[in-house]
């Protein structure tokens, strides 16, 4: 097995084989962790949060969710899940839109798309690779009249998700540094990931 | 006073299922009109002068705190800029911006087989994101730049659950009028909303055109001061295109 701990406010990028199932740990608790997903042999197919959506029509993600590629194809599936609920509507968080959600004091903030750019750059991808993410322990709940929000966290300490790869995928991690709405409890937190290859 | 007077600079109308793509300028309203109520129309928006920024769904909820957008709202740029205001709409229930846009392999589920071109020639059934391609294409953009959709004439049930479904808010003769805040590169797919639970091929014609009305008041404009947020949305939009101008807002 192997094992990384990703600091408060760190990305995290790696290739895990199909088959391989990480564990994302929530380690302090109400830490949203923004990912996104690529075929890894051809990345121009990526995470589609549309296309999972509807699959399951439903907006919230949780065991049982197959995260689906913009082709439609299975790039990772969620087996456990002690949290419950997780969103991919919600989106990431950006200096630009930090900026005029909480006002020009928050500009220079350090936020999501800077740790997905750069994480995306190892892997030669760039800012039009960047689609609507997974937030892991992100509570968004929607409404009715399609209110949306970023509510309190509800993940506990120590709660974690499974995913098994469908096929060989990349995977890029924001843990996020948000401090200005309540997505990681107002304290950006590290995560643990562990992961173990098939026939490991 | 901010008038009305609207100069229609240019028009046409977008036969069932297919696509247009366009720019319009900053300053100029693009209006389009579901005329027979098809509830069937995606748009995707990019700016024209640097094509990397493009509309974000999730931000533009984010400002606005919903997600079924109309008149006095903003769509947002995924760098927090104003792309078009909503200038007016004449919708049953707004326009969602959560479930995206029909693909190949939804159109199959959703109609059946027997809609190529073979058969149907130019009636035959198309889907947004071939649709989007296409459009998209022709300005050196491709299936990497394609993210969730600007529905129009659509809303959701949304149930506290999270499952979801198509709302029937569908109004013939229903218009959007959206005032372009950047030069905006526009894409608009005049396929079946995806959720639809028809399992008829039946888009429908969309008039779009493109006019010209006063300039807006910023001490006044509805979308500017709908909230301290979509006011530094603006001012930020401001400042960009102050840049572009050598400093002239």
């Amino acid at each position: 097995m192997s094992t990384f701990t990703v600091g408060s406010g760190e990305p995290w990028g790696s290739i895990l084989a199909a088959g391989t199932t990480l564990r994302i740990i929530d380690l302090e608790g109400t830490q949203a962790v923004d990912v996104l997903f690529y075929n890894a042999r051809n990345p121009i197919e990526r995470y589609s949060a549309t296309e999972t959506i509807r699959a399951q029509r439903n907006f919230y993600v949780s065991t049982g969710t197959v995260l689906l590629s913009d082709e439609g194809n299975a790039l990772a599936r969620i087996v456990e899940d002690t949290c419950g609920r997780h969103d991919t509507v919600g989106g990431a968080c950006v200096a630009e839109g930090n900026a005029s959600r909480f006002g020009p004091a928050t500009k220079y903030m350090h936020n999501c798309r800077d740790n997905f750019l750069v994480g995306l750059s190892q892997f030669g991808l760039s800012k039009r690779d960047i689609v609507p993410n997974v937030n892991f322990f992100m509570n968004v709940p929607l409404g009715e009249a399609g209110q949306l929000q970023i509510a309190d966290g509800i993940s506990k300490p120590g709660d974690h998700v499974d995913l098994v790869m469908e096929m060989d995928t990349l995977v890029v991690i924001s843990n996020c540094p948000q401090v200005n709405n309540p997505c990681n409890g107002w304290n950006p937190t590290p995560i643990r990931l562990d992961w173990t290859a098939p026939g490991r | 006073m901010v008038g009305q007077q609207r100069q229609i600079l240019w028009e046409d109308t977008v036969p069932p299922g297919a696509y247009l793509t366009r720019v319009i300028p900053r300053g100029h309203t693009l209006r389009v009109t579901d005329v027979e109520g098809a509830g069937a129309a995606s748009v995707l928006a990019y700016n024209q002068d640097q094509l990397t920024e493009r509309y974000n769904a999730a931000d533009t909820a984010k400002v606005q705190g919903t997600a079924f957008l109309t008149a006095g709202m903003v769509l947002v740029s995924d760098l927090g800029r104003a792309m078009f205001s909503i200038t007016s709409d004449t919708s049953a229930a707004g326009h969602e911006t959560l479930s995206g846009g029909t693909t190949p392999w939804s159109i199959r589920r959703s109609y059946g087989d027997g809609g190529s071109y073979q058969e149907l020639r130019n009636g035959r059934y198309t889907n947004d994101r071939d649709n989007f391609i296409a459009a998209l294409g022709r300005h050196g953009l491709d299936r990497r730049d394609l993210v969730p959709t600007l529905n129009l004439f659509s809303r959701l049930n949304i149930r506290p659950d999270g499952s979801f479904e198509l709302a029937d808010s569908r109004l013939a003769g229903a218009s959007v009028g959206m005032r372009a805040e950047m030069n905006v590169l526009i894409a608009i797919s005049a396929t079946p909303h995806v959720l639809d639970p028809s399992r008829t091929w039946k888009p429908g014609p969309l008039v779009v055109s493109v006019g010209q009305d006063d300039p807006p008041d910023p001490a006044v404009d509805a979308c500017r001061n709908r909230s301290d947020v979509a006011r530094r949305v603006f001012e930020s939009t401001d400042d960009y295109w102050s840049q572009r101008n050598g400093g002239v807002r």
